[in-house]
């Protein structure tokens, strides 16, 4: 259970990531901008409490494994990795610039804390899970690493992502724990629109997934579902993160015309100017 | 005649040369190359057998994968495998891998630059009787074109299985062309191999009037085709293509500069395969004219591979007529 201290050391840092996204995303004049915002408290958690990592050693073999299958909402990932301190915050002004390695989908052999080049939606969920599979054979029983996996809603339109998930529930891979950024928005409208993903949780348990639901901005009710997912023995779980689009900006909270664009100067300084105004209430 | 250097199967013109598929020569190699890095894993899309993958997974089943039907999902549990120090091999026909997984392959594989091998069986024309929807003729378009990939084309189950064993020392991102149907074994166990360099298996007595560039299994046919064009005079070099990227441009310049004249053989569509690779590695060095001989822009039928490969024109006739061409090309 977190802490009161806690939950509230994590708002405050992820407040402070969502103001570097708003930043980066103006400074590069292109880019995904609710995605971002919508999963800024998930990357929080894991980044500042769950994840077992060392953002002075990317390298590290024991580290757990995090694997962005949608690859677009990379500024919120990167404003992270800055703020955890695997780069300085002042890299973000580079994003989507010529010669930068923060690329607009992320590239692993640029940016080497990334675990995958990613932007391609459907495919990441099947790369964690080989990485989980891997695992498997060489520790079997005793592997204690975690290989995490973000995907989108939008993404399990793809039939990639199914391939994935029907294999993950083949293989028991119970070190593999995927969160879903159920959003309900994509580029042309609602995901319940465009193409309706219900009963999304049955989907997942008729493949053999341990499936819990939670509000993906509730610190606690976050941690408790990534407590029960590591505790399971013998099946993969699936958090489905019900997330705002937008969190934290009132004009692109919930419209899906902010998928794809980013604010302009007048746009950036009202939702830094917001963002700053629910900081002080924390 | 036969280049005596490279030690090749002296049975070669024999009605009972040894016939063997491609795809056996791949099994082979895994199988081997698995036996000393236990880093390599085997993945397979339901078809073990038929790409002989069963050699491996039946000696190595903890190393063993099986993703079902699924070739998306193939590539890119090997990418995920491959980041966490596996060296994976996947296979499947090739009409499915990479015919079906081209941008997971681009993105998972090539793109992170992962070691994975891509073997994709039963390419070509040749895959026979299960007609247009199997064969396989865009394979090696689709891959060359991919930074960081390299592809081969072995010609027999002997090249192949170096060509896998070469590989697995390399450890990089790979696609491997393999073949259903039997054909002959032109190379031995003391044939050199290495990967990047081609090869001129046939020879001539005096500097050559045309340069023949095949790959695959009608390299065979296209030596055939040299030796009884010698018969008449017409003196005729095959080049084994058994790497098509990196290709080997010091070896093609050097045929072309000698000849004048190419013929191109694969059982690939003309577009994007072995002819083109030859035609932009020579355009930009030694223009050279060149008779291109595989599939034209049609798609494949039933029927036998021997029948087929006649029937689309890539056979010793059709190699002879290119031939012929070519020569006609240089008088004028």
């Amino acid at each position: 259970m977190l802490t009161d201290e806690k939950v509230r050391e994590l708002t405050l840092q992820a407040n402070a990531i969502r103001q570097s996204t708003i930043e980066e995303l103006l400074l590069a004049k292109s880019g995904h901008s609710a995605g971002p915002l919508g999963m800024t408290d998930i990357f929080t958690y894991f980044y500042f409490h769950a994840l077992r990592h060392d953002p002075k050693r990317p390298d590290w073999a024991e580290r757990d494994r995090f694997v962005l299958s949608n690859g677009h909402i990379c500024p919120g990932l990167y404003a992270t990795l800055a703020h955890a301190g695997y780069f300085p915050v002042e890299e973000l002004k580079t994003l989507r610039k010529l010669g930068s390695r923060l690329q607009g989908h992320p590239h692993r052999e640029w940016l080497s804390c990334v675990e995958t080049s990613s932007g391609p939606l459907g495919s990441g969920l099947s790369q964690a899970a080989g990485m989980a599979l891997a695992d498997k054979m060489d520790y079997g029983a005793t592997a204690t690493r975690h290989i995490y996996c973000f995907i989108s809603d939008g993404e399990l339109q793809e039939g990639n992502s199914w391939e994935g998930i029907m294999f993950a529930g083949k293989y028991k891979l119970n070190n593999l724990i995927t969160v879903i950024d159920y959003n309900n928005i994509q580029i042309e409208g609602l995901v319940s629109d465009i193409m309706p993903l219900e009963p999304l949780a049955d989907k997942w348990k008729s493949f053999n997934w341990h499936v819990i639901e939670v509000d993906g901005h509730d610190f606690r009710a976050i941690d408790e579902a990534v407590e029960q997912a590591k505790s399971m023995s013998a099946q993969p779980t699936v958090i489905i993160a019900h997330t705002i689009p937008g969190k934290g900006v009132s004009y692109m909270e919930r419209n899906y015309k902010w998928h794809g664009n980013p604010p302009n100067a007048e746009q950036a300084a009202q939702a830094i100017a917001e963002l700053k105004e629910a900081a002080l209430k924390i | 005649m036969i280049n005596p250097n490279l030690k090749l199967n002296p049975k070669i013109w024999n009605d009972d040369v040894e016939m063997l598929p491609i795809r056996h020569g791949f099994g082979e190699g895994l199988l081997k190359a698995a036996e000393t890095d236990e880093s390599i894993v085997g993945i397979c899309a339901d078809l073990t057998e038929s790409t002989k993958m069963n050699l491996f997974a039946d000696k190595f089943p903890k190393r063993f994968v099986q993703v079902g039907v699924a070739e998306q999902n193939l590539v890119t549990v090997a990418s995920g495998m491959a980041a966490m120090g596996k060296f994976p091999f996947v296979s499947s026909y090739a009409m499915f891998s990479p015919g079906r997984n081209w941008e997971q392959i681009r993105t998972t594989i090539c793109y992170n630059n992962v070691p994975v091998v891509v073997a994709g069986s039963h390419a070509g024309i040749s895959v026979g009787p299960d007609g247009g929807t199997h064969q396989a003729l865009e394979d090696i378009a689709l891959m060359r074109v991919l930074p960081n990939m390299i592809v081969l084309t072995p010609c027999d189950a002997i090249e192949a299985r170096k060509a896998t064993l070469a590989i697995a020392k390399l450890r990089k991102p790979a696609y491997i062309r393999l073949a259903r149907e039997k054909s002959p074994v032109i190379t031995t166990e003391e044939t050199p191999f290495e990967i990047g360099k081609a090869q001129v298996l046939f020879e001539t007595d005096g500097l050559a009037h045309v340069g023949v560039i095949a790959c695959g299994a009608l390299v065979h046919g296209a030596m055939r085709a040299a030796q009884k064009l010698e018969k008449e005079g017409i003196r005729v070099k095959v080049m084994n293509i058994g790497t098509i990227k990196p290709l080997d441009v010091e070896a093609i310049v050097a045929l072309a500069k000698e000849t004048k004249s190419l013929v191109t053989v694969e059982e690939h569509q003309i577009a994007g395969g072995l002819g083109s690779a030859v035609a932009e590695c020579l355009a930009s060095t030694v223009p050279t004219p060149i008779e291109f001989v595989g599939m034209k822009d049609k798609y494949g039928e039933s029927g036998s591979p021997a029948e087929l490969v006649e029937h689309f024109e890539m056979g010793t006739t059709a190699i002879i007529e290119a031939i012929r061409r070519a020569v006609d090309r240089k008088q004028k």
